[in-house]
């Protein structure tokens, strides 16, 4: 069997790696972003983000035909839903239109307003090189930095709607933090006439498909299907830099009673925050304000 | 407790990258079940069943660090877990050495719920933001059956990759010579 000192000699092992995993631990969770740790995890981003950008480039087509086979399937499950959806949509849109012409007026003073296009938020174009794993974080890793323009607070969308914000940068990479994470939140709105204001944070951590529009007036009545987008005003616990009218999901369900006690709808968010490859970061917002 | 050798270190620091990588690259991307693999339990169990408790804790103490590091976490959490991880597998191999087809099964659901929910405590502790769901749990069941199943292929290749370094254990001589033929002390006599 084993000696003594064998025994003795793993336990003062595993005791050291205890030790240091705590102590890692202890330092990190105390300092401030600017501290010694958090550097030496910029400075390993900073670094290795060219050898993730090959390597992720490497695997994207074996991921993709990952992707396409799981696509697939879900594809023949979404075609009833959407089936449904387009026949609902078909009404929505002759609806639509008769009140379109009678907002003519209207439109004319919204386009005096100017709904502004992206362009003069200085997009640049990233690609997804790091998601994260777990259910605990939210956050993917794009091969853009500094470098680039891009600055923390920086809004993150793709191309069908907004993604997240970004959190840490360095000079050629940045973790980007999902509108579906715990921490994260947007002042928003129903993109409706009525334009009912809420505020988008996620229902249930780790869901990508469930979100919560909280803080809705009362007497309000959103209706499923509706899209919402960006308000572009910033709350007091949630600074947001995002510009207005950033599509960010449709409402799914609207219960009346959860609307009437805790003033909440649900959507679903339009970015598949699960197959995100290519991004763009708005790297003039309207506005800079801290970190989330 | 294997001897370290220095083939041996090198081989486990190339596993350690490729493993990353993969995690961070692939496998984090990809979901299946409606969760995503961990492989990174999966190793440190491998690594641990294969060459001991101090090395299974050494190399889930390195594991955690690099994925702490590149995801921009907390660190230190995962390293913790993970050297939980190692020296389980560790001690469980030098005290029951299982042998069976099956036990990089059963060893890799244990492994990736000693990972998936030391993790969670530790989030929890540290005071994360994040009530308790039945997502919650749904996903942590879903992630411990998915890497139960992926156990048998990470550990074949793991065992692939590192016997060749191993040192000799007598234990594994012992049983190649009676599967190969050999006799038994027992039965010699």
């Amino acid at each position: 069997m084993h000696d003594r000192k064998v025994v003795r000699r793993r336990r003062a092992v595993l005791g050291l790696l205890v030790a240091c995993a705590l102590i890692l631990l202890t330092a990190y969770f105390g300092e401030g972003a600017g501290g010694g740790l958090h550097a030496i995890q910029r400075g390993a981003l900073a670094v290795f983000s060219p050898v993730e950008n090959v390597a992720s480039g490497a695997v994207k087509p074996f991921r993709d035909l990952f992707g396409w086979v799981g696509d697939t399937f879900h594809a023949k499950g979404q075609n009833k839903t959407l089936r449904k959806e387009v026949d609902g949509l078909r009404l929505q849109v002759a609806q639509l239109s008769g009140d379109l012409r009678t907002s003519k007026q209207l439109d004319k003073i919204t386009a005096l307003d100017g709904r502004a296009g992206l362009a003069q938020y200085k997009p640049i174009s990233a690609r997804v090189v790091i998601a994260n794993p777990n259910v605990w974080y939210s956050t993917v890793n794009i091969n853009r930095g500094t470098g680039d323009g891009v600055h923390v607070n920086d809004p993150v969308i793709d191309g069908d709607g907004l993604v997240g914000i970004v959190t840490k940068t360095v000079s050629d990479a940045a973790q980007v933090l999902l509108i579906t994470d715990a921490q994260s939140g947007v002042s928003a709105r129903l993109a409706d006439p009525a334009g009912i204001p809420g505020f988008v944070q996620t229902a249930t951590p780790g869901d990508p498909n469930d979100l919560l529009m909280q803080r809705i007036p009362r007497g309000a009545t959103p209706r499923v299907g509706e899209m919402v987008v960006t308000a572009g005003v910033q709350s007091a616990k949630f600074p947001s830099n995002f510009p207005s009218d950033i599509p960010i999901g449709t409402v799914t369900k609207v219960d009346p009673n959860e609307l009437d006690t805790s003033q909440q709808i649900h959507i679903r968010p339009y970015a598949n925050m699960h197959n995100l490859d290519v991004v763009q970061v708005l790297t003039q917002p309207s506005s800079r304000s801290a970190g989330p | 407790m294997s001897q370290f050798n220095v083939q041996l270190g090198v081989r486990l620091v190339v596993l350690a990258l490729v493993m990353v990588l993969l995690q961070l690259m692939f496998f984090a991307q990809v979901q299946v079940f409606g969760t995503i693999a961990d492989l990174s339990p999966l190793v440190v169990m491998a690594v641990g069943l294969l060459c001991g408790p101090v090395t299974g804790a050494a190399m889930g103490f390195a594991i955690g660090l690099i994925i702490d590091t590149a995801l921009l976490q907390t660190m230190g959490l995962t390293s913790l877990v993970l050297i939980g991880v190692g020296y389980w597998t560790g001690r469980l191999r030098e005290v029951r050495d299982p042998q069976s087809t099956f036990a990089p099964l059963a060893l890799g659901a244990g492994a990736a719920a000693i990972a998936t929910v030391g993790y969670g405590i530790g989030q929890f502790l540290l005071g994360a933001v994040h009530p308790l769901s039945w997502l919650l749990l749904k996903q942590t069941l879903a992630t411990i059956v998915l890497d139960a199943l992926l156990a048998i292929p990470v550990t074949a290749l793991v065992r692939r990759w590192l016997t060749p370094v191993l040192p000799e254990d007598p234990r594994r001589r012992r049983r190649r010579a009676y599967t190969t033929g050999g006799l038994s002390p027992l039965q010699k006599a």
